[in-house]
């Protein structure tokens, strides 16, 4: 048997939930073969079959949360599917009371019980051995100890304070924890892809209760964090986009042909903002401590709403770039971050965030700041109205953007400025050429 | 306005261990990288006057001692056992060559530029670099970031100044051609007590000269008394508690003129080692015309992202607070490179350890027991000596001990001290600790190999919780 367990998911992630398992049990996989995939707050991660095989358990279910290492299933090596014979007990691991053995039947889903996650502390790895002799003597819940060590590491200390502050936290030792974990109901959990469209509620249900998924709980997390530790300030302005459509109008088709790239205006607004980021450097800075962390380059975030939520990857050097490779460079986040394969680079490094609201007709909002960045750009919905112009009521294509700010770095002249700069590069494109 | 300036993300200035680390991560990390170095090798003081050439003669020095005095303990008989000083030091300069090639190596390796010589520091990031004459080329680069690693230097007695013929520093204590007779020594600290046990070693007679009460001024009690006892019964001449009040110039040596409770004695030698401390350079830094804040000593003031008071410009190692030690500096260029990377790095002094390569050598770690006691911290102590470990035994290097100092409620390391054969090696396992956090338990109930003078290390850790297991 090889076990199947939760790879390293990269700097900072140490746990996941379970998104789906594309593989029965019983079922006969290659290497390679993706067997399960695991959503992180950031990215979808796929756990292949490292050998040819037949997959016999599967040890958590779809919607359990795991930690690095933990055990995910078991994978007979080399084995042929044969009908329901391999059944017998293959969890040697598995308590008495894990029910009748289970046979590799067509819909593993419907089987009984869960085999409980083998009885290690989660996040074990994570504890050094003497605090964990004193966490099991004392019966410290290490879930609720914070740890000090270098990388989080729970070390003895923080075991002894914890204990001293909170006296006996809880009495239940952690493997009693796990063990106890509950056998959610496969069906109260979202086992389609995440995020997909809900199936419809039975007749007669009036609410639904559904657990958060780890990346959701972690946009929450990030989005009451910015809102808590920043002084969140929105200033607005609006821009006239016929010079820029006329523009975008008359070469597109040519961009299309000669270099497969659609031109869209987000590239153009790339440009005004990464410009007015060099006239303004304060605003593509961040708050480190008590000092300011100026960014000589600008890693353009740009929010993707996809299927699982919303996500920011960034496209680096923005200010390195031409309009046409920031254009191909959104494509390709974007295309990423719909297929759920964006990686720890696109999402980590951003500068400074475009969010463009208008796609889905929003005409003005103030957008949360993507911490620990200091500005975040909006654009809205362009519209047709009416406006003064050289004394006269003409109708233009206009649009509202806003800039939320850190208004403890960023003052307001510096924000209006930036809009400013903005506007004025949007509304004369041509002014972009000379700076 | 016509000057042509060299635009490059980072420029570090001084090409030691913590300013060409700094320039190797800094490439690594993606930025282009000059590294100015007014030497004609790089490594600085640590690769060409410090660390490396004086460990390659406290080798040749010590496997020397070894056959003279030791080997017939090992049933080894070595008739006619002779020293060839000019072979030895052509040996060290070996070393040292193959070190700073290596260096070089390793910048063509990771592209980073070497700008050959004197760089001055302007403002707006500028960096001058003037060539070595008669060329006296002058470069300019215009840095994004800038970072100060300008070392340090000996420091002089007035009226005993460095003439590197009798009256020497670190520098000219390495090149000494032949065993003197009589080496005086002045400051009992750590680069004195090494020079002092080579040349000691190959025959010389040594007096050591230390105004304070003791030698290695700011160690654990229990280290100093025990090492002072060993250096002398090796045959150091120890003078602690003594005023060095004069000196000078021979006609085939030098002395001194010390002062002692009152009475005064002149000491005659062929040589003067002054080894009282180092002071921060910051030679090409005009810190008064770029508003460079300094400290009182001089050195460079930074944050624990070594960052200064002026944007853009880091500064590292031996010009800025703290122990002058190499791998502090290393340290310290690694976080300064990730640092401008972006990446939220911090140094950790607590953790940096130092060292004496004497033999036994001596090593430490964090705060030493007074220290603690004197915090008002309730602390438990554990030691165990190397007499009682098998390994050392069987080398018959049974001298010396580690001792763990720990928080008495938390069992946290908070400092370990270490008197022994080869300590230094041996103190990486409790700095990797005290990185983590961790306590003495963890170090005593995890299993090290059998036999192996590590075993003492987690004997003394058992021996603060008060179960030692064979003592």
């Amino acid at each position: 048997m090889t076990a199947i367990k939760v790879p390293q998911l990269g700097e900072s992630i140490v746990e996941a939930t379970v998104s789906r398992w594309l593989k029965n049990e019983g079922d006969q996989v290659a290497a390679g073969d993706t067997l399960v995939e695991l959503e992180t707050d950031k990215i979808t991660v796929e756990v292949p079959a490292l050998a040819a095989g037949v997959l016999r358990t599967h040890i958590v279910k779809e919607g359990e949360v795991v930690t690095v290492d933990q055990l995910l299933g078991e994978l007979e090596d080399g084995a042929t599917a044969a009908p329901a014979t391999a059944g017998s007990t293959p969890a040697a691991a598995a308590p008495p009371d894990a029910g009748a053995p289970r046979a590799a039947t067509a819909n593993p889903v419907a089987a009984p019980a869960a085999v409980p996650a083998p009885a290690t502390a989660q996040g074990a790895a994570k504890v050094s051995p003497a605090a964990q002799r004193v966490a099991a003597e004392q019966q410290v819940d290490l879930a609720a100890v914070k740890g000090t060590g270098r990388g989080g590491v729970v070390s003895k200390p923080d075991v002894i304070e914890q204990a001293a502050t909170s006296g006996r936290t809880a009495p239940t030792p952690p493997i009693a924890k796990a063990s106890a974990s509950p056998v959610t109901p496969s069906a109260a959990i979202t086992t389609a892809p995440a995020g997909s469209i809900r199936p419809a509620p039975a007749e007669g249900t009036r609410e639904t209760r559904e657990k958060m998924t780890t990346r959701r709980k972690r946009i929450a997390e990030n989005l009451l964090l910015s809102q808590h530790n920043t002084a969140h300030l929105t200033t607005f302005n609006e821009i006239d986009m016929s010079v820029v459509s006329a523009l975008r109008e008359r070469m597109k088709e040519k961009v299309e042909k000669e270099h497969g790239v659609k031109l869209s205006f987000m590239p153009f607004f790339v440009k005004a903002a990464t410009m007015a980021l060099k006239a303004m450097p304060v605003v593509n800075a961040s708050i480190d401590g008590d000092a300011i962390v100026y960014h000589h380059y600008v890693n353009m975030g740009i929010a993707v709403a996809s299927d699982a939520g919303l996500v920011v990857p960034n496209v680096k050097d923005a200010d390195r770039k031409g309009m046409l490779d920031v254009s191909r460079d959104i494509a390709a986040v974007a295309r990423r971050a719909r297929e759920g394969k964006l990686t720890m680079d696109d999402l980590t490094g951003g500068t400074f965030t475009i969010t463009n609201g208008g796609v889905f007709g929003s005409l003005v909002s103030t957008p949360i700041i993507n911490y620990p960045q200091a500005g975040i750009l909006g654009l809205h919905k362009t519209q047709d109205r009416p406006i003064a112009f050289n004394g006269q009521v003409v109708i233009r294509p206009m649009m509202y953007v806003a800039l939320s700010y850190d208004h403890r770095i960023i003052d307001g002249q510096q924000a209006v400025l930036f809009l400013v700069k903005v506007k004025e590069l949007m509304e004369d494109p041509a002014a972009m050429l000379v700076d | 306005m016509a000057e042509s300036h060299i635009a490059a993300d980072v420029v570090v200035i001084g090409g030691g261990p913590g300013g060409y680390v700094a320039a190797i991560r800094a490439a690594q990390l993606g930025f282009s990288t000059v590294c100015v170095e007014m030497d004609r090798t790089l490594g600085g003081t640590c690769v060409n006057v410090g660390c490396i050439p004086s460990k390659a003669l406290l080798e040749s020095s010590h496997h020397f001692e070894f056959m003279a005095h030791d080997a017939a303990k090992h049933g080894i008989g070595l008739a006619n056992l002779s020293i060839d000083v000019p072979a030895m030091l052509k040996r060290k300069d070996d070393v040292v060559g193959q070190n700073t090639k290596g260096i070089e190596f390793l910048f063509r390796k990771n592209k980073v530029t070497w700008a050959k010589g004197r760089g001055t520091l302007k403002a707006g990031n500028v960096v001058e670099v003037r060539g070595a004459p008669p060329e006296n080329n002058l470069t300019t680069y215009q840095a994004t970031h800038v970072i100060i690693s300008t070392g340090s230097a000996p420091i002089e007695l007035p009226f005993l100044k460095f003439d590197e013929e009798r009256v020497l520093s670190n520098v000219g204590a390495l090149t000494i051609p032949s065993v003197p007779e009589h080496l005086i020594v002045i400051g009992g600290g750590v680069i004195g007590l090494e020079l002092s046990s080579v040349w000691r070693r190959l025959g010389a007679r040594v007096t050591v000269v230390e105004l304070l009460p003791s030698i290695l001024p700011g160690m654990d009690d229990d280290i100093v008394k025990d090492a002072d006892k060993m250096f002398r019964k090796q045959g150091l001449d120890i003078r602690t508690g003594t005023r060095v009040t004069g000196g000078g110039r021979t006609a085939d040596g030098a002395f001194v003129t010390v002062e002692k409770d009152g009475s005064t004695e002149r000491l005659d030698g062929d040589y003067v080692l002054v080894s009282i401390g180092r002071r921060p350079v910051t030679t090409g830094i005009d810190a008064e015309a770029l508003g460079l804040a300094l400290g009182r000593r001089g050195e460079v003031l930074v944050d624990d992202q070594q960052r200064t008071n002026i944007p853009g410009v880091y500064a590292i190692g031996d010009c800025t607070p703290g122990p002058m030690l190499a791998h502090k500096a290393e340290e310290e260029g690694v976080v300064a490179a990730e640092v401008i990377a972006g990446k939220p790095v911090h140094m950790h002094h607590r953790t940096v350890p130092g060292v004496v390569y004497t033999w036994p050598e001596i090593a430490v770690v964090g705060i030493t027991e007074r220290e603690a006691r004197d915090s008002g911290r309730e602390v438990k102590v554990g030691k165990f000596p190397f007499s009682a470990n098998g390994r050392a035994r069987t080398a018959g290097e049974t001298t010396g001990f580690v001792k763990f100092v720990a928080d008495a409620t938390t069992d946290e390391i908070l400092g370990c001290h270490m008197l022994g054969p080869s300590v230094s090696e041996l103190m990486a396992e409790v700095i990797l600790a005290m990185e983590y956090r961790g306590s003495s338990e963890d170090i005593g109930i995890t299993v090290h190999a059998h036999p192996t003078l590590s075993e003492t290390t987690k004997e003394a850790a058992l021996a603060v919780l008060g179960r030692a297991l064979h003592f």
